[in-house]
């Protein structure tokens, strides 16, 4: 008997040895919860920001990339010279730097990939990023040439899209399905309606990633996002979808909650066209009649930034002009009075799925019939928004979050869903397209921003908060995202 | 005979009462408006001012489920209707000519509805015609037509054979005339009895369109959309999830409770087994 005790008592010893011994090793795999899945894996032609949330800087990279801040620095390209003139800019390329499939990333892929997103025939879902290219030369094996028709500021941010990532003349048949880059990670599998998993890229050029395995795993549901992440099946969740669980696992030590700043600005899109909201002063009444911080903590439960105008706030040219539209619900009647309609008037409000528009939503509605405008909401699932809002254009008012960066630009497109169109607006884009110097950029920008926020284009509500809940022993994820990206190439489990 | 009322119909008619009196009430007062959001007083649990707490936009619970039970009887109600008005007459047209390519027409048809499980049909319904309560009503209407279809003409069938009806056709009168002035009243019970069943069952599908977001729209409460809305908060507040999903329960179980009671009271068959 006592032997056998102490037989057990060894065991138990070793065992516990065992399990320190496991727990010594850092951890090298992650599992990353996302809500949507991607619909294929080519960044360079298709919108869906879920695709760029698996391959962006894990998979491909572009000439340039964005940080976590939002700030542009050098990516494939090693350093690059731009004209006097600000028509040419010269790259010069990293040497070493070889596909996922073995082949060698050289100015030719370059050439390849700027002039497949900006031809004629191209499917990129940015062809605007390109427009000022005219056209692309191959110096040497090392040194690529863009020569532009026109100056274009924005070059460097454009190059760092993920719709500009440097792809292989030799894999773009599959890309898809089996997407080739040049990034620290490499596709390893797809279980279709379950998860993408990526593995280290052993012959990287750069600095190695530290994990050796991450998996994307796609829970669209709120409800099962909060149990996978409460469970730890997923070790982070980007994007978390239900930001009233936040305060449960702030409160939880095996969690941390990354909050940050996204592109996202939320706003109660209007269709510029559709009477009564053509006249100005109905848009204005829509934006008095509107509390912000009433959406913002109804909806997101108190995460997001107020914006008075379509423009991120930590991007250094924005200017606060949410005093345009203050909660002026007397204000709102009188000129809804002035406008002709004292009793109010009836108009759409058609919803996506996600929370911020279908919460938001139903307080919108609440807050416009305080002043008299009954508005008749329905919720439509994605491809029905798209179908009908988006490019059929049949809605009053609807409510979504842009989350592209920089993307002021779309106000100058008459045929757009808003359907804004204003002559002034459009050359002053013009104007800052072909702008270098930074100080009459942000000007020009400042004077954008209050061009349509004077409009009342749209109601402003807010910018949409990065939320991340992730294990509290992870490091190096992104807190913000100035791109759609799940940046997996610095993060580490902390022993 | 013996007025003997079973207690499942007491404590059925109980049950209903309560939601239909809330629901006649909110038409003239409730705790507080429905529409009224005070964001900064959401999710109160339960106590003196809000009695079932608040909801995440801080709207009165106690209020919502009032004005829901409004939505949810509004919507059964009619759709029981429909059910009725349409199920009926086939099924007594289809008995009064049993065996015709009419009766057969008719009973085919209804199998074709049947074969469809009865939410999918709303879900398709609601689908192609938009979300909405008046299209939640259509989709719970038609998926009730071939239950009292059938039901009618069962009952209707085992009359047809009865001396009285046979007298009847010998007195000369009409199938039509025979169907109302003799079958109807005779299969009335029946119907009553399936009515409750169906009115319960339409609570429930009501509840289950709202909540996948196929049935009344925000603003109007809905017992369904509560529980919907309340889903990701249920860890947080666990009380805006509990009320109206007993508000649901409730119900459906008073109609089950009552419609069992019905059956007990007016089934001849049973009658006669209790005398």
């Amino acid at each position: 008997m006592r032997y056998r005790s102490l037989k057990l008592g060894l065991a138990g010893v070793a065992a516990l040895a065992l399990s320190a011994g496991a727990a010594l090793a850092a951890r090298t795999t992650i599992t990353v919860g996302m809500q949507l899945e991607p619909p294929h894996l080519d960044p360079t032609s298709a919108a869906a920001g879920a695709i760029d949330q698996v391959t962006y800087a894990n998979i491909f990279e572009g000439l340039t990339r964005f940080t976590s801040t939002g700030a542009i620095v050098p990516g494939l390209a090693e350093s690059w010279e731009i004209s006097d003139d600000g028509l040419t800019y010269t790259f010069r390329l990293h040497d070493g730097v070889k596909f996922h499939d073995g082949t060698t990333m050289d100015a030719e892929d370059v050439k390849f990939s700027l002039d497949r997103a900006r031809g004629e025939d191209s499917q990129n879902a940015q062809k605007a990023l390109f427009a000022a290219i005219s056209e692309v030369n191959v110096i040497d094996p090392l040194t690529v040439e863009i020569r532009l028709s026109e100056p274009d500021g924005n070059l460097l941010f454009n190059l760092a899209w993920g719709d500009a990532v440097i792809v292989a003349p030799e894999s773009i048949e599959n890309i898809k399905t089996n997407p080739v880059g040049t990034g620290p990670f490499r596709f390893a599998g797809w279980v279709q309606g379950d998860s993408i998993t990526i593995e280290k890229n052993p012959d990287y050029w750069g600095t190695p990633a530290k994990l050796e395995r991450a998996t994307f795993k796609f829970i669209s549901d709120p409800t099962a996002a909060f149990a996978a992440v409460m469970a730890e099946d997923v070790d982070a969740f980007t994007g978390f979808p239900a930001p009233e669980n936040l305060a449960q696992f702030e409160a939880d030590p095996r969690f941390q909650v990354l909050v940050g700043s996204t592109e996202g600005e939320t706003i109660l899109s209007t269709n510029n066209r559709m009477p009564p909201l053509d006249d100005v002063r109905v848009r204005e009444a829509i934006a008095h009649a509107i509390n912000r911080q009433e959406i913002i903590d109804g909806a997101m439960f108190g995460f997001g930034t107020p914006i008075g105008t379509h423009f991120a706030p930590h991007n250094p040219a924005y200017v606060d002009l949410t005093g345009l539209s203050q909660y002026d619900p007397e204000l709102s009647r009188k000129l809804l009075a002035e406008a002709g309609y004292p009793d109010g008037f009836t108009t759409t409000l058609k919803l996506p799925p996600p929370s911020y528009a279908r919460r938001g939503g139903e307080i919108i509605a609440a807050q416009l019939a305080e002043v008299g405008i009954k508005v008749e909401i329905s919720n439509l699932e994605w491809a029905q928004w798209l179908e009908e809002v988006f490019r059929g254009k049949d809605y009053g008012l609807t409510i979504v979050s842009h989350t592209e960066p920089f993307d002021i630009g779309i106000y100058a497109r008459p045929d757009y869903y808003f359907q804004y169109d204003n002559p002034a607006f459009q050359a002053l884009m013009e104007e800052l397209n072909a702008t270098t110097d930074p100080t009459r950029r942000a000007a020009m920008l400042g004077a954008a921003q209050a061009m349509i926020a004077e409009d009342y284009v749209n109601g402003y509500l807010f910018q949409l908060a990065a939320l991340t809940v992730a294990n509290a022993k992870i490091r190096g994820l992104w807190a913000n995202a100035p791109t759609q990206a799940t940046d997996l190439t610095a993060v580490w489990w902390e022993d | 005979m013996n007025a003997r009322i079973p207690r499942s119909l007491w404590l059925g008619a109980a049950l209903t009462a309560l939601f239909a009196g809330a629901a006649l009430i909110s038409f003239f007062w409730t705790p507080f408006d429905v529409t009224q959001m005070a964001i900064s007083d959401k999710l109160k649990p339960p106590g003196a001012a809000h009695w079932f707490g608040t909801d995440h936009f801080g709207r009165d619970i106690f209020s919502m489920i009032m004005v829901g039970a409004r939505t949810s009887i509004a919507v059964a109600l009619v759709a029981v209707g429909i059910g009725m008005a349409l199920g009926v007459p086939l099924g007594l047209a289809a008995a009064a000519r049993s065996g015709s390519l009419l009766d057969e027409a008719i009973m085919r048809a209804n199998d074709l509805v049947f074969a469809f499980p009865a939410l999918l049909i709303a879900i398709m319904i609601t689908a192609v015609f938009g979300a909405g309560a008046l299209n939640a009503i259509i989709a719970i209407g038609i998926f009730n037509v071939p239950v009292f279809a059938r039901i009618t003409r069962g009952g209707a069938l085992s009359l047809w054979k009865r001396d009285y009806i046979l007298s009847a056709r010998v007195a000369g009168k009409g199938a039509a005339r025979i169907s109302i002035e003799h079958i109807l009243p005779n299969i009335a019970n029946l119907l009553i009895v399936q009515g409750t069943i169906q009115f319960s069952l339409g609570i429930l599908a009501e509840a289950g369109l709202s909540y996948v977001g196929l049935g009344a729209q925000p603003p109007t409460p809905s017992w369904g959309r509560m529980l919907a809305d309340a889903q990701t908060l249920i860890s947080l507040a666990p009380h805006i999830a509990i009320f109206p999903g007993l508000a649901i329960v409730f119900t459906v179980l008073g109609l089950n409770l009552m419609g069992d009671g019905l059956r007990d009271l007016l089934d001849p068959r049973l009658r006669r087994v209790r005398a």
